[in-house]
């Protein structure tokens, strides 16, 4: 403790590149790059899965089969294919962001798609016949239903992504999992230690503002939602 | 109207659900369809407003046939209530009402104003605007859903067993808002039920349905229990049909007698006086009827815990069967009828509404 305690207090350890700040930003921004790409994809195609009913046996499978790729594996795999064609930052930058991509998609579709699909049908129903197109049954009903569900999912993409971007930093990438690698290089426990207490804080604080975000966007007609629990597989039939 | 014209449908799976149905359905009144599970009546009233497209047939409202209408369009003049409710979780009272004048671009000053109209008329409490439908009671529910279809005061009305999933006191309450609401709007209403005592309380006409899609009967309630067409209908309208008819006959002028009364707190010793031997007295407070006591059983005054309220109160100018049901209820055996304030006019024995009964020479009503 005293170890880690000392390495975070050394202003020296918050300066500069390689400082503590600028790990941070790093790891916040790659997480960040990540887990808009993959909800720009993953949200749209759950929506559009839970609206129609249609795709959801591909999307099951291939949701779960995303969930068993052991990541740092296909991480190495990604940079022997794909270092040698890209040039700079970006031979090892893209397949970390490949990598993470696939770890963030499956909970983040896995949301939006229950949360349409969980949508109880009478609503869906009265919604129809009332006379709201299907666009707007999809923005005025299906998707603020949804909230509670979509925001379970980016939470725990994000969650995930931050956590694992660490690995990013094995393929020397930036991000505060460099110092869990030179830490370890240089047997400097405190530096080890006091970064893995900073990845841990940096997920608690965003998952924090998640929340706070999410009181605001969710109705609190629909709380309180039901937590997508981490491991839930989209149910089959 | 709305007119069915051989309406038949055959879902993809091959189920005849409707098979060749063909009836008016009248402005301004009430329509029920009834029958047993599976019998269409979903499907029937689905297709009206186009959430189902008829396999062969046309439906037209106003002669017009609704295949030539826009859906979105259609359902929008048309409004609709289902068993579940299908209220939005998300959205306050107000809002839920407020959906389709919204949708029709009514603007926010006139959509909601429409909405706390109805808020008000559905006899909902005006606290109850800014809640979430989780906070509601299913009565409550019921009553937002129903106010929610008549927000954009279409023409013509869709209700998919409305009040079956409350409890049946709750839900007689509704049906008695929903005819006192009727009365007053005069909508072109289908109603869907499974429930014949429901059918034949708020139908102007009912349509029973057999399982296949078919029309079985179509006639006013009272025609229905007297002369159900044949085994169907008669096992579907079940027991008890002549007494239940009696409902939609009028009393005549009953041989009403006085009853002599002790008002609410009289003393034992005044019970008694009035009751001269009889096992029961009647109970008045400002002159309506609140009960019997039995004399023998009092303590020293008349208080609310010694009244009998099992006996039902019926109006004069009533139906025959709320007049026997009183006399029937009555642990004097004497029937209470009161006016339409509530006041007491005098009591009426089961054996004098039978002799009513039976002096009707038309037997049952036809
Ligand atoms: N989408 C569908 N696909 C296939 N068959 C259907 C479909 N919807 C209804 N049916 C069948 O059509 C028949 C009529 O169904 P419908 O829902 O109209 O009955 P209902 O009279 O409303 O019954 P209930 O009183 O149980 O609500 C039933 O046999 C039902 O199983
Ligand atoms: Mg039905």
């Amino acid at each position: 403790m005293n170890l880690v305690w000392a390495w975070l207090a050394d202003p020296a350890h918050w300066q500069g590149t390689g400082g503590i700040p600028a790990r941070i930003a790093e790891h916040l921004l790659y997480s960040a790059l990540v887990l808009v790409l993959a909800a720009a994809v993953a949200v749209p195609l759950g929506l559009w899965i839970g609206h129609t009913g249609r795709g959801r046996v591909v999307v099951v499978n291939v949701v779960n089969g995303m969930r068993s790729v052991p990541t740092l594996g296909l991480l190495y795999v990604s940079v022997l294919v794909l270092a040698p064609r890209l040039r700079g930052d970006w031979a090892f930058l893209t397949p970390a962001i490949i990598v993470l991509f696939l770890l963030a998609m499956p909970p983040i579709l896995a949301g939006a798609y229950a949360g349409v699909a969980e949508v109880d049908p009478g609503v869906r129903d009265a919604a129809r016949g009332m006379g709201m197109s299907g666009l707007e049954v999809l923005w005025g009903v299906e998707i603020p239903c949804a909230l509670p569900l979509i925001f379970s999912g980016l939470r725990s993409a994000t969650l995930q992504v931050i956590a694992t971007a660490t690995v990013a930093a094995s393929v020397s990438v930036g991000g505060l999992g460099r110092f869990l690698i030179d830490g370890l290089a240089a047997r400097d426990y405190g530096q080890m230690a006091g970064g893995a207490l900073l990845i841990g804080l940096v997920a608690l604080a965003v998952d924090g503002v998640f929340a706070l975000v999410q009181r605001v966007a969710v109705s609190p007609g629909l709380r309180p939602a039901r937590p997508l629990k981490t491991h839930e597989a989209i149910p089959a039939s | 109207m709305i007119t069915f014209d051989k309406v038949t449908k055959v879902y993809p799976d091959g189920t005849r659900a409707v098979d060749g149905l063909s009836l008016d359905l009248p402005t301004g009144k009430i329509t029920v369809f009834v029958g047993p599970s599976g019998c269409g009546k979903t499907t029937s009233l689905r297709m009206i407003n186009r959430m189902i497209e008829p396999t062969s047939g046309t439906i037209g409202i106003d002669g017009r046939p609704t295949s030539s209408l826009d859906p979105v369009t259609l359902r929008r003049g048309i409004g609709y209530v289902i068993q579940s409710g299908g209220l939005f979780a998300h959205r306050t009272v107000l809002e839920n009402i407020a959906t389709v004048p919204l949708l029709l671009g009514w603007g926010k000053a006139k959509a909601y104003g429409a909405a706390r109209e109805l808020i008000e008329r559905m006899g909902l409490d005006a606290s109850l605007t800014s809640k979430y439908p989780a906070q509601l009671s299913g009565g409550q529910q019921q009553r937002v859903g129903v106010a929610r279809a008549l927000a954009a005061d279409p023409p013509v009305m869709l209700m998919d067993e409305p009040f079956s999933a409350v409890d049946p006191q709750v839900r007689e309450q509704l049906q008695d808002e929903f005819l006192r609401l009727q009365a007053e709007l005069g909508k072109t209403i289908v109603f869907v039920t499974h429930d014949i005592d429901e059918a034949t309380k708020l139908g102007d006409q009912v349509a029973v349905l057999r399982v296949g899609g078919t029309l079985a009967q179509l006639a006013p309630p009272a025609d229905l229990l007297a002369d159900p067409v044949d085994d169907f209908v008669a096992d579907f309208i079940g027991r008890d049909r002549g007494y239940r008819a009696l409902a939609f006959v009028a009393a005549p002028a009953l041989p009403i007698q006085p009853e002599a009364t002790v008002e609410l707190g009289a003393t034992r010793e005044q019970v008694a006086a009035v009751a001269a031997g009889a096992p029961w007295v009647l109970v008045v407070e400002d002159g309506a009827p609140v009960g019997w006591v039995a004399p023998e059983r009092l303590g020293a005054t008349v208080g609310r815990d010694d009244l009998h309220r099992g006996g039902t109160v019926a109006r004069v100018g009533g139906s025959l069967r709320a007049a026997l049901d009183a006399a029937l209820s009555s642990p004097s055996r004497r029937g209470v009828l009161a006016d339409d304030d509530g006041r007491l006019v005098g009591t009426v024995s089961a054996t004098d509404v039978l002799t009513e009964i039976e002096r009707d020479e038309t037997g049952p009503p036809s």
